[in-house]
């Protein structure tokens, strides 16, 4: 087992996998601890091992060349792990992992942060019931099972990603009843210099777009579900026309169908980065809180590093050259002198970057868009916790999420706040009238995943309890 | 304690202002494991211990208070001897405890390990919400109509003519008199005033479990104080016990040290066998702030006449809204109920 290395990089994605691989080419030792069975995190995501043969596609492709190259290299890569807990002594990190029910600690001198992103789903009525899912939740099953998702789709959120679901969900043969996009056809116009400089990916969403016309399948402009509604699972959906700043209009209408893929575009995992001891900035044009960072991955504490999209939203293609600007930085701090063109990097980092920076604005959240969230809505899945509740609190003077989570106990169940927090965010801001840059996320709380008392106590002889003195009487 | 002192200097008609670099009671009290144990009291303080848990009898479901009773177990007979000698003590301090057989203990207490070789039972035991503390204050200093400002971080205090003007990045206050209680903070606050407290501060480790079937009804301590465990209506349970984190109160919140919490959850479940698969969902650390001889700071902060201290209570989140009143009616000039603890003392002649 491995104990102490030079480089941990947490996340095995298209910023941690590279910057393993070009760490590991100084003679460094690297280890890159990661969830998945296989390196290429959400975006290339591996399909299961009981797939034999599927057709490729571009994020297939490009997983299986970086999964060979991370064989090839000599990067060692715990897969299936669950990093815990990250601990801060004067010139070292502790890794805290959890493996096979068991937690193991590993020292390292320096630490890559790439933890990817997370979904962003605003509450809304009915959002909780079997058949609802994520739009990014949906293309880790279309990755991996390569199968669709009910007998029948609705689509709706932000971005690109609302096409690609879509598209994936015909293309595995599954029905799509309608996509309905919050973005107009101006925000994509607004989108297209960036999009033009990217001639592969632009021609590569227009083909999902044709791919929805050519079969018929209405989409919905400017428009979004306002409702999920059934029984004990999905049936059919609300749906209404938004105004400029996002606020549901007019009169709903209703499409039948079993499943709906929700989705309001991607924000940052940055619990990580708070344990690292990491400062945070609001920037919601690149998914909310993110850590504050350099360009190079360069953060507040020294010897820690991050990249990809939990360093800020800005795609799989960015995430790719911030991961070797991240590496080439461990490098630098541990002494090593580089032969990489590191201006060329920025250069080519900036580029996508652009372009990813053009598609996360599709998703920044208007005024209007928390109005679908009504009184009623559960906000905190874990606790059942309606937003009637959560202004009841705040309005009773509670004006920052600690207090609005000791409160209520919105954030305190098994998901830590991950699902609700970015809602209530909002709804203190609205209360208070100030920017939600002021509302800071709440202290963060190891574990970073609920882990079993069996393993974070680990084997125990009573008699080596470390008793200290008792106090003072 | 600065809410309670505030609103007894409200009940004697004092204006006063809350100031908090936070949320309300989120420094200690927010934060803490929330046990209300007589047995893990100090002997002297036992006194403002009893009258701490009658305060939080009378708060009530607002926050969240049981007396559900309390057992301390001692697996050891060194253990046993430790318990003992320490329980007898407090007992005759006044607190009512007394020793159980295990028969009593297995039948009150069906889920906790065999081994037990004594226990002692204290029926003033249970515990309150912490996390409601801060909920809890905010409400009845809006009632009473103390101001209060959250956020309010103080960066500096001078001395006017009639008072003190205090600074944040933002706003001035100004006052006649200053409590300061700031927890663990006191000493960064305390050096504004040029005044140098000898305190350190402890940086205890709580965890929580998901929701689980019901398992103890009863507040569970070790005889050696490392644990403290108790499950809440809503089934999950909460580990705590003093085992010690990184950090200091400079940095601000501390960090969750994993040798301490494996040393805590695995006496948690030397304890409780059945919560070896539960899921912990939180760790987290909070600070307590001490004096080298372990007792109160309460009274005028030495050197000046009209800035008082009130702090590093030793078992401060059961008598601080004791304590507090008793501050309240110091800065009120009224005769205290029990007495304060001059700050002015010489810490290392009483602990000699």
């Amino acid at each position: 087992m491995i104990t102490d290395t030079d480089i941990a990089v947490i996340g095995a994605g298209p910023a941690g996998c590279n910057a393993a691989l070009i760490a590991a080419e100084y003679d460094f030792s690297v280890v890159m601890l990661d969830e998945q069975a296989s390196p290429g995190g959400q975006v290339w995501r591996e399909k299961s091992p009981a797939i034999l043969h599927a057709p490729e596609t571009p994020e297939s492709v490009a997983g299986e060349s970086i999964r060979n190259a991370i064989s090839q290299s000599n990067v060692s890569h715990l897969s299936g792990v669950r990093v815990w807990h990250i601990e801060r002594s004067i010139d070292a990190f502790i890794i805290h992992y959890e493996s096979a029910g068991v937690s193991i600690s590993l020292n390292c001198r320096c630490l890559i942060i790439a933890t990817g992103a997370r979904e962003y789903v605003q509450p809304i009525p009915g959002w909780t019931l079997p058949g609802v899912v994520g739009m990014a939740g949906a293309t880790s099953i279309f990755k991996q099972d390569l199968i669709p998702m009910g007998s029948k789709m609705v689509v709706s959120g932000t971005g690109p990603l609302a096409f690609f679901v879509a598209a994936e969900q015909q293309r595995l043969g599954g029905k799509v009843a309608a996509v309905l996009t919050s973005n107009t056809f101006l925000d994509w116009m607004k989108a297209l210099p960036a999009m033009i400089l990217r001639p592969g990916l632009l021609f590569r969403g227009l083909r999902w777009i044709t791919a929805l016309y050519v079969n018929r399948i209405p989409i919905y402009w400017g428009h979004t579900v306002t409702r999920v509604e059934g029984e004990c699972s999905v049936s059919r959906v609300e749906f209404k026309k938004i105004g400029k700043d996002w606020s549901p209009q007019g009169e709903p209408s209703f499409i039948d169908c079993d499943c709906v893929s929700l989705g309001g575009g991607l924000i940052s995992a940055f619990e990580s980065f708070q344990l690292a001891g990491i400062s945070l900035e609001h920037r919601r044009d690149l998914g909310g809180w993110i850590p504050k960072a350099e360009q190079d991955g360069r953060t507040n504490v020294g010897g820690c590093f991050v990249c990809g999209d939990g360093a800020g939203i800005r795609g799989s293609l960015a995430a790719q050259t911030h991961g070797k600007l991240a590496g080439l930085s461990a490098v630098v701090f541990l002494g090593a002198e580089i032969n990489h063109p590191i201006d060329e990097l920025r250069r080519e980092h900036t580029r996508a970057a652009s372009f990813g920076e053009a598609m996360s604005k599709l998703s920044i959240p208007r005024p209007g868009l928390s109005k679908l969230t009504t009184a009623q809505t559960v906000v905190c899945r874990c606790e059942g916790i309606t937003r009637a509740e959560i202004e009841d609190e705040i309005n009773l003077g509670a004006q920052s999420m600690t207090s609005v989570k000791s409160g209520v106990r919105a954030g305190m169940g098994p998901c830590g706040g991950k699902f609700c927090q970015t809602a209530i965010t909002e709804f203190i801001a609205k209360a208070k009238s100030c920017p939600v840059s002021e509302i800071v996320p709440p202290t963060a709380r190891p574990p970073l995943r609920p882990v079993s008392v069996n393993t974070l106590a680990g084997d125990f002889d009573y008699s080596d309890l470390p008793i200290s003195k008792p106090s003072p009487l | 304690m600065g809410c309670a002192s505030a609103l007894q200097m409200a009940e004697g008609s004092m204006k006063s202002i809350v100031l908090d670099q936070g949320d309300l009671g989120q420094g200690a009290s927010g934060v803490n494991a929330g046990t209300l144990s007589l047995q893990i009291k100090r002997v002297k303080l036992m006194p403002y211990a009893i009258r701490g848990h009658q305060e939080w009898e009378s708060m009530g479901d607002a926050v969240g208070f049981r007396k559900t009773g309390g057992y301390t177990l001692a697996f050891t007979d060194h253990e046993a001897e430790l318990l003992h000698e320490r329980m007898s003590l407090k007992a005759e301090a006044g607190a009512p405890i007394e020793f159980v057989s295990n028969s009593v203990l297995t039948k009150a207490e069906p889920h906790l390990a065999d081994r037990v070789v004594a226990a002692s039972y204290c029926a003033e035991d249970g515990y309150a919400n912490s996390s409601l503390t801060g909920q809890f204050y905010r409400a009845r200093l809006k009632q009473q109509g103390v101001q209060h400002r959250e956020g309010f971080k103080v960066l500096g205090i001078e001395a006017c003519n009639d008072g003190y003007v205090i600074r944040s990045a933002s706003t001035t206050v100004r006052a006649r008199k200053l409590l300061l209680s700031t927890g663990a903070w006191l000493k960064s606050l305390a050096a504004l005033m040029d005044v140098d407290l000898p305190l350190q501060a402890r940086i205890n480790t709580v965890s929580v479990t998901q929701r689980l079937p019901m398992l103890t009804r009863s507040v569970i301590g070790h005889a050696t104080g490392l644990l403290t465990m108790k499950q809440k209506a809503n089934g999950t349970l909460l580990i705590g016990g003093g085992w010690q984190g990184r950090g200091t109160p400079e940095q601000g919140r501390g960090q969750v040290d994993a040798r301490s919490l494996r040393s805590n959850l695995a006496l948690a479940r030397h304890v409780l066998p059945a919560i070896e698969n539960a899921q912990i969902l939180r760790s987290w650390t909070g600070f307590e702030a001490n004096v080298p001889d372990f007792y109160p700071l309460a009274g005028k902060l030495p050197g000046y006449e009209d800035v008082f201290i009130l702090g590093c209570v030793r078992g401060g989140y059961t008598i601080g809204p004791y304590i507090g009143k008793l501050m309240g009616d110091y800065i009120l000039e009224r005769k205290t109920e029990l007495p304060l603890f001059d700050p002015g003392r010489n810490f290392v002649e009483v602990l000699a």
